[in-house]
């Protein structure tokens, strides 16, 4: 077998690596917590109420670190504005810059706006720098009449529903990053952005759900189970199009049996048999379809509720990990000449390392502990009933 | 005694003069400037109707054919091009291929260190019966439709008017969209200068009427490079005559400007 092996001699590396991972997962994170987000506050879901607004911190404080990995991944990261100086109008990463910018003001105006009742609560009550930052975060208005309040409400409707497509483009966009590569036959799909899409839904809305119950469980605070009900069973919807997608783009083209197909056979059945086949689709998608099969049509004890809605959170936060590692690593394990693959092998202190990424996954939940201390993440008394 | 004295005076001042001339003469030689390549002999033209005249960047058409049934595997053409460009080890702007076919129509493809030590004994990794072997030198493609250039979000790989797909290291972001874009693997991200790297067809020594180097160093004549606004030029004539001239992965529609006389359908 290794002597029919054969991958063209610049194929040997993958120059995408770990981050180029990462990126697309911490974008997907933002885009699944913003949905629920725009459940609420367009969509009048009011069972999503308690997370509300922890949705839209969680959206900003992860969106504000998903530009890192790109960073980290360029070969000259200090040309990165080159991106928005000069940008290429015929090339879809160039609009990486402008969407990414869009997104990032949208939804700190979106959570300024959300908690500006609060805000201005805080900065009455707080003295020193703190008062100070809840002045300029509330612009210097403490008007809370009814009638600026409704007017908030509905300033936030529509900065949420204009959030929808930005978020949908955010991502769909990083989907056909991958699309778009019509060099790569297991990446060159319209379905890529679909795919993209609503595994990042999947994924944020699972972050969410699983950083919820054990943020309430470490701090000792009882677990709405309404809305974590809602959200698995908004969850169950988005897990079933993404991997109804993800299995018909397999399944399409292996009942087509063009040249793709056999260029992609050999990729999922060899090097990605055990990474797709075993953990992607049957330990991680067919398991927690089960799962969520019975979370949704059984009357289920709250706790056991509370316990597999957390276990299948994780799960499903694994399954987009993993269907990202084999697009984007698996992918180019495929060398062009369709003859052979390369492998990879994640270093430890690389640039594109396991310690580099450790640490990039890690900041994120750093910024949204820092944001906590100025947003309260939960509703309290009157705010939580009204 | 004063007579001995008088004449080692004469040749000391003699001596002194002589010194003085070599200096002064060869101070002036660093002065004076010079015309550039003076005294050098000059590298006979490669490309007929370059020199001379203006480059007119807008009717230039060139062209690069490979005959797949001159090539031998010596690897000239990948030590030529290292050496032009200094190519960091275990990247290729340029490389070959070895083809082989046994009697069960099994192919086996290699291409060790990109063939550079060119191919000098056979395979000893396989025990079948061999058919047929060829070699394939692989290069860029010069599309006409790149898409390393339709995807590149800064603008530093540009097609020249003159049809030469080239990258502005000054602005590349090194993002590598470029190599997963290029349907030939043509590209590499360079590890000293950190950004995308690719054969240029030598534009560098076309622009001066010099052929390629690897075009020039191929001592069977098996990559041919021409004007094709020549009419006397080879690869004017064979893609004008009745050869059976190919250009590789023809469906992803990339237009290439490399053709490759005698190519194999087992060839990717």
């Amino acid at each position: 077998m290794d002597a029919l092996n054969f991958v063209f001699p610049n194929d040997l590396h993958v120059h995408w690596s770990m981050m180029i991972v990462l990126y697309p997962y911490l974008t997907g994170l933002v885009d699944g917590s913003f949905i629920v987000a725009a459940l609420y506050y367009v969509f009048g879901v009011k069972s999503l109420k308690p997370i509300s607004r922890f949705a839209l911190v969680f959206a900003l404080a992860f969106l504000s670190c998903a530009m890192f990995p790109l960073l980290m991944h360029l070969g000259r990261p200090e040309r990165n504005f080159n991106m928005m100086l000069t940008p290429s109008p015929t090339s879809a990463m160039s609009g990486a810059g402008f969407i990414f910018t869009v997104a990032i003001v949208l939804i700190g105006l979106i959570v300024l706006l959300v908690y500006r009742p609060t805000l201005v609560k805080l900065r009455l009550k707080t003295k020193g720098i703190m008062k100070i930052l809840y002045r300029v975060l509330t612009m210097d208005s403490t008007n809370l009449s009814p009638e600026s309040l409704e007017l908030d409400r509905k300033i936030i409707k529509f900065l949420v529903a204009i959030g929808i497509p930005v978020a949908t483009v955010l991502h769909g966009y990083v989907g056909f990053l991958f699309g778009g590569v019509k060099a790569n036959p297991s990446w060159s799909t319209p379905l890529m952005p679909v795919i993209f899409l609503f595994s990042a839904c999947v994924s944020g809305i699972s972050a969410l759900v699983l950083a919820y119950i054990v943020i309430k469980k470490i701090t000792k605070q009882p677990v709405d189970v309404g809305c974590v009900r809602t959200c698995i069973n908004v969850l169950a919807g988005f897990f079933i199009l993404a991997f109804s997608f993800e299995m018909l783009e397999v399944f399409s083209h292996s009942y087509l049996r063009t040249w793709y197909h056999h260029a992609v056979e050999g990729l999922l059945n060899g090097p990605l048999f055990y990474s797709f086949w075993v953990w992607q689709v049957v330990i991680c998608s067919v398991l927690p379809l089960l799962l969520l099969g019975w979370l949704c049509l059984f009357k289920l004890k709250d706790s056991v509720f509370k316990f597999f809605a957390a276990a299948v959170s994780f799960i499903l936060l694994l399954q987009v990990l993993l269907m990202r590692w084999n697009v984007v690593i698996g992918g180019q394990l495929m060398s062009k000449s369709t003859r052979g693959y390369t492998e990879f092998h994640p270093e430890w202190f690389d640039k594109e390392g396991i310690l580099a990424i450790i640490v990039l996954m890690t900041l994120p939940f750093i910024v949204l502990y820092i944001m906590s201390k100025i947003f309260p993440l939960w509703l309290e008394g009157e705010e939580a009933s009204s | 005694m004063g007579k001995p004295d008088a004449k080692l005076d004469k040749e000391r001042r003699a001596f002194i003069k002589k010194v003085l001339n070599g200096t002064i003469a060869g101070s002036l030689l660093l002065v004076i400037p010079m015309p550039i390549g003076a005294g050098t002999p000059e590298v006979p033209e490669q490309i007929p109707g370059i020199r001379g005249k203006k480059w007119d960047m807008f009717h230039q058409r060139f062209a690069f054919i490979v005959d797949i049934t001159r090539c031998i595997g010596c690897g000239s053409c990948c030590v030529a091009d290292r050496r032009e460009f200094n190519v960091p080890e275990g990247y290729y702007r340029t490389w070959v291929e070895r083809y082989l076919k046994d009697f069960n129509d099994q192919v086996y493809v290699d291409s060790p260190h990109g063939g550079f030590d060119g191919y000098q004994s056979p395979r000893t990794d396989i025990d079948v019966e061999v058919r047929d072997t060829f070699f394939v030198p692989k290069l860029c493609n010069m599309c006409k439709e790149p898409p390393c250039v339709q995807v590149c979000p800064v603008g530093a790989t540009f097609k020249t008017p003159d049809g030469f797909v080239l990258v502005d290291r000054e602005r590349c972001v090194g993002c590598a969209y470029c190599i997963q874009a290029c349907p030939y693997s043509s590209r590499y991200l360079d590890p000293v200068t950190r950004t995308a790297e690719k054969c240029t067809w030598c534009y560098h020594r076309v622009r001066k009427g010099l052929l390629p180097a690897c075009v020039n160093v191929c001592p069977t004549g098996a990559r041919k490079f021409g004007d094709l606004n020549d009419k006397n030029s080879e690869v004017y004539k064979l893609l004008h005559e009745h050869e059976v001239l190919t250009v590789l992965k023809k469906d992803m529609g990339t237009y290439p400007a490399l053709y490759y006389k005698g190519l194999r359908r087992e060839v990717v």
